[in-house]
């Protein structure tokens, strides 16, 4: 077993003929969280169903676990475990009977699965939902039996779409605080996200894509290292464009975003003596994060 | 590459669809007195509607009462039926994210699709005998020579589920489904000697019933019940092998295609 769960060399898919990703290289090794950034329609969720095998490339090469994919797909498709975008649950079912039914799936025997389920719904919090119909369930315990399902083969790679997107804070929190423990346990975790939080929380490396091609790649610190490398200074309030051609000769950069004016600054000191006096002004420092990079690469005025 | 195409569409072992069917089954179980009874009472109200109505006119068909020649014939509809309905609605239902699900595992397409065939045509068969049993109480079923009919109601439950997948496969909405139902469906009821004998149709229609899966179904499962010799059978169980097994392919094609781009 090689110390790399997933491989990626040079693969392209189009549909029709838009080209959804482009030349795509990147390794994740095992025991690693490796995030997939990007705007909507970059190519994140078709990324997952190449891992998958659930659809072909039209170039390169994917392996997985050692297992050319999708030649072998069916076989890897045995150690991995699936948290897709959206929740796909059987609503015909209980809780307990959707992770019977997937279980067997995989090939496990009835008594095999009902002897998991007990340690599955504890992780996921969900001993007092067992005989809960999936409809009764919140979103964020749908996404909690999700995961749960997603771990009945005790798999060794995790391929997460959205893990927690349209779930409130909590619930939010929760699936975190989840997958920190499965990533302790040794398991390896591609997801894709939107939220910057959750790559900054989670991922150890992580790439930003546009247009299925990938414009930055890096762990989180280092990015905003590299990226941004100052504080930002946001200031609300007044009119940003005005703003920003007085505050110009003190800032690295700066960008407006709606009624907001965002400044890198090395020195934010000299920023707020530029606006000292002006009434109506609110200013908020803070370090960079990874909301900074994206935002900065994938460009502010971006459809969210 | 085109292999690895192939591979996906295509059952992986002769068992992994296994779990599919016992989905199902499970889904089923819960519903299961409400969804009998939707199987059996339709083609049971034809079979009293038609059979004591027009049997008064019609007298005797071949040799016996209209009514038990009638009640054979529902017996293969309520195949055709009950396996075509569960393959066009349910599983069209089924088809987005139930499969989507399956498809994370060690399941192929082939597996879910074998899967979906066996299980409508479980259902074909419990249809079937539920109107057995039912005509078995009236007197119209001669045993044991019907428990040759058993057979052919699971192979015409397979035909018919086969050929509604490609339908399946290929319809954008459920609207599309309906065609199918009112322009394939009820016509093949009238068409393959289910309520009058095939014999007594327009030469034209003989030769196309002489197509038709539900005719050669019947031609199978009628002498079963009438207790009478039939004829041919390797030509009526060859016909519904082919009408099982080629749409299962293209379907197979055709639902990769949609699922797996």
């Amino acid at each position: 077993m090689s110390r790399l769960a997933i491989d990626l060399d040079g693969v392209s898919k189009s549909y029709g003929n838009k080209l959804v990703v482009d030349g795509l290289s990147f390794t994740v090794a095992a025991g690693e969280c490796f995030g997939l950034l990007g705007p909507n329609g970059a190519g994140k969720s078709t990324i997952t169903r190449l891992l998958l095998g659930m659809t072909p490339p039209d170039a390169g090469k994917i392996t997985v676990l050692d297992m050319p994919i999708p030649a072998r797909a069916r076989l890897a498709r045995g150690r991995i475990g699936v948290v897709p975008q959206f929740d796909n649950l059987d609503v015909d079912f209980t809780v307990r009977e959707n992770l019977l039914v997937f279980g067997r799936y995989f090939g496990m025997s009835t008594r095999a699965v009902k002897a998991l389920i007990p340690s599955l719904l504890e992780f996921a919090r969900l001993e007092s939902k067992a005989d809960a119909r999936v409809s009764a369930l919140s979103g964020g315990m749908k996404r909690r039996l999700t995961l749960a399902r997603a771990l009945i083969n005790d798999p060794q790679v995790l391929v997460m779409d959205e893990p927690t997107t349209g779930l409130d804070p909590h619930a939010r929190h929760l699936i975190w605080e989840r997958l920190r423990k499965l990533l302790a346990q040794g398991k390896t975790i591609i997801l894709t996200t939107h939220f910057m939080e959750e790559a900054e929380r989670l991922c150890n490396r992580l790439c930003v894509l546009e247009r299925g091609r990938i414009i930055a790649e890096g762990r989180p610190h280092t990015l905003i290292e590299d990226q941004i490398g100052c504080q930002v200074l946001e200031i609300y309030g007044g009119n940003p464009h005005e703003l920003s051609a007085i505050v110009k000769p003190y800032v690295e950069r700066s960008e407006v975003s709606g009624e907001t004016l965002f400044c890198y600054a090395p020195d934010p000191e000299q920023v707020r003596v530029q606006l000292h006096g002006r009434a109506g002004l609110r200013l908020l420092q803070r370090p960079p994060n990874l909301e900074d990079v994206f935002l900065r690469l994938t460009g502010r005025e971006m459809e969210k | 590459m085109m292999g690895d195409r192939y591979a996906a569409a295509l059952p992986s072992n002769a068992w992994n669809w296994v779990s599919v069917w016992r989905r199902n089954y499970l889904a089923w179980k819960k519903v299961a007195l409400a969804s009998l009874i939707g199987n059996v009472a339709d083609p049971m109200i034809s079979m009293f509607g038609l059979g004591f109505g027009l049997g008064i006119l019609v007298g005797q068909v071949e040799g016996t009462s209209y009514i038990a020649f009638l009640t054979a014939g529902m017996v293969a509809v309520s195949a055709m039926t009950g396996s075509t309905f569960e393959t066009i609605y349910a599983a069209f239902g089924r088809m987005q994210r139930t499969w989507e699900g399956m498809l994370y595992t060690q399941l192929t397409l082939g597996d879910i699709v074998l899967g979906e065939l066996a299980w409508a045509a479980t259902k074909a068969l419990m249809a079937g005998m539920g109107i057995m049993l039912v005509a078995t109480v009236l007197g119209y079923v001669a045993w044991p020579s019907a428990l040759y009919a058993l057979p052919a109601l699971a192979l015409t439950g397979l035909a018919f589920a086969s050929l509604a997948l490609v339908v399946t496969a290929l319809a954008p909405s459920y609207d599309y489904l309906v065609f199918y139902q009112t322009l394939v469906i009820t016509p093949m009821l009238f068409t393959s000697g289910a309520v009058f004998p095939v014999s007594r149709m327009p030469g034209v229609f003989q030769q196309v019933a002489g197509f038709l899966p539900l005719a050669h179904s019947i031609e199978l499962i009628r002498p079963a019940m009438l207790g009478r010799p039939a004829g041919s059978i390797g030509l009526h169980v060859g016909a519904l092998c082919i009408y099982t097994v080629l749409p299962f392919f293209l379907s197979s094609a055709l639902l990769r295609r949609r699922l797996m781009p």
